[in-house]
């Protein structure tokens, strides 16, 4: 997946077991530096490579969590488009992303089903690899529109059921 | 109190809300593009006013970013005591005295859009702390700790839900 397209999906067209193109980063040390300091975090073990290996027994600095998230939610939009809205995400890091990885984040649909406030969502599963190892699963709730005259965005209240 | 046994303090802070904070500034656009360029989100929400306008009713903020607008500020001029984010991880690491802490899961829930110029508040509810447990990085607990962000309508615009692993790394 090239990433960014922007196309906007319709619910009415999403179905269960729909694979998502995959996405490849190559991870450096500017990357994780970046994510970590545009994310606020100046956690040690997110920038300094004794401090990773020697008290965190990483095998070096790696991806913190907000820019884990940052990631699977830009992975989620380039795939959505901008009305797609997301609801929740939860994800479990397995295992550390550190500078040298080839990051992949594939995706697939798991269920698609209206809300009796008539929402339409996708149960969407994301894996971040890397070397065919899962360091991370997302679970992930998406809505997108039915038509093109609708967008959840517009969304509020008891009508917004996350 | 042996090893295995919780602290009574530890105990009694679970359930109860710790640190309620309020952002040190508002949501602004330059750290929303600075996110972005780092993960290379081209969302057309997030550069394009115009879409922005059409689609969300005007600019907001990537929802994950929530914990971002309440992360303070790495030195402010008259602050004394350091300050970090998620304050109550930190707390219970030394509490429980461990040399280090990670955060291993972490759950998020969206509810009304964060927009440029809010002012988020939040505070740090300590949801549970586990028994002593065998990890693959050493031997060390888990806790959960919740974090709910309102903003300045005190609308609820998500939760962040962090679990986190505090463990001593055992001799090679």
């Amino acid at each position: 997946m090239n990433g960014n397209a922007h196309a906007q999906r319709l619910w009415s067209a999403a179905l269960a077991g729909q694979a998502m193109a995959a996405l490849r980063i190559e991870v450096s040390a500017t990357t994780v530096v970046l994510g970590a300091l545009a994310t606020r975090d100046y956690a040690p073990m997110h920038h300094d490579h004794a401090y990773a290996t020697h008290t965190s027994g990483t095998r070096d600095i790696f991806l913190n969590t907000p820019h884990q998230a940052a990631l699977f939610e830009r992975y989620l939009s380039d795939w959505s488009g901008p009305r797609g809205r997301l609801g929740r995400m939860r994800f479990s890091m397995k295992d550390s992303v550190c500078p040298g990885d080839t990051l992949q984040i594939a995706g697939h649909i798991e269920q698609a089903q209206r809300d009796a406030q008539g929402c339409g969502w996708l149960q969407v599963v994301l894996e971040m690899s890397v070397a065919g190892k899962l360091m991370t699963q997302c679970h992930a709730r998406l809505a997108l529109p039915l038509d093109a005259a609708d967008n959840p965005w517009q969304r509020r209240g008891d009508d917004w059921q996350p | 109190m042996s090893q295995a046994e919780l602290p009574g303090d530890i105990r009694d802070a679970i359930g109860r809300v710790h640190y309620r904070q309020q952002s040190d500034f508002s949501v602004e656009s330059g750290y929303v593009q600075t996110l972005c360029a780092a993960v290379q989100n081209g969302n057309p929400l997030y550069w394009d006013g115009a879409t922005a306008d059409d689609v969300t009713g005007g600019p907001t903020a990537p929802l994950s970013m929530l914990s971002v607008w309440l992360r303070p500020h790495f030195w402010a001029p008259g602050r004394s005591a350091s300050v970090k984010p998620l304050q109550l991880h930190f707390d219970l690491k030394e509490r429980l005295g461990y040399p280090t802490a990670i955060v291993t899961g972490n759950e998020l829930v969206f509810h009304e859009p964060v927009r440029l110029g809010d002012r988020l508040s939040a505070g740090q509810v300590l949801k549970s702390v586990s028994g002593l447990k065998q990890t693959k990085l050493g031997v060390g607990r888990f806790w959960v700790i919740e974090m709910q962000y309102r903003n300045q309508r005190e609308e609820l615009v998500g939760t962040d839900t962090y679990t986190c692993l505090g463990y001593r790394r055992e001799p090679a």
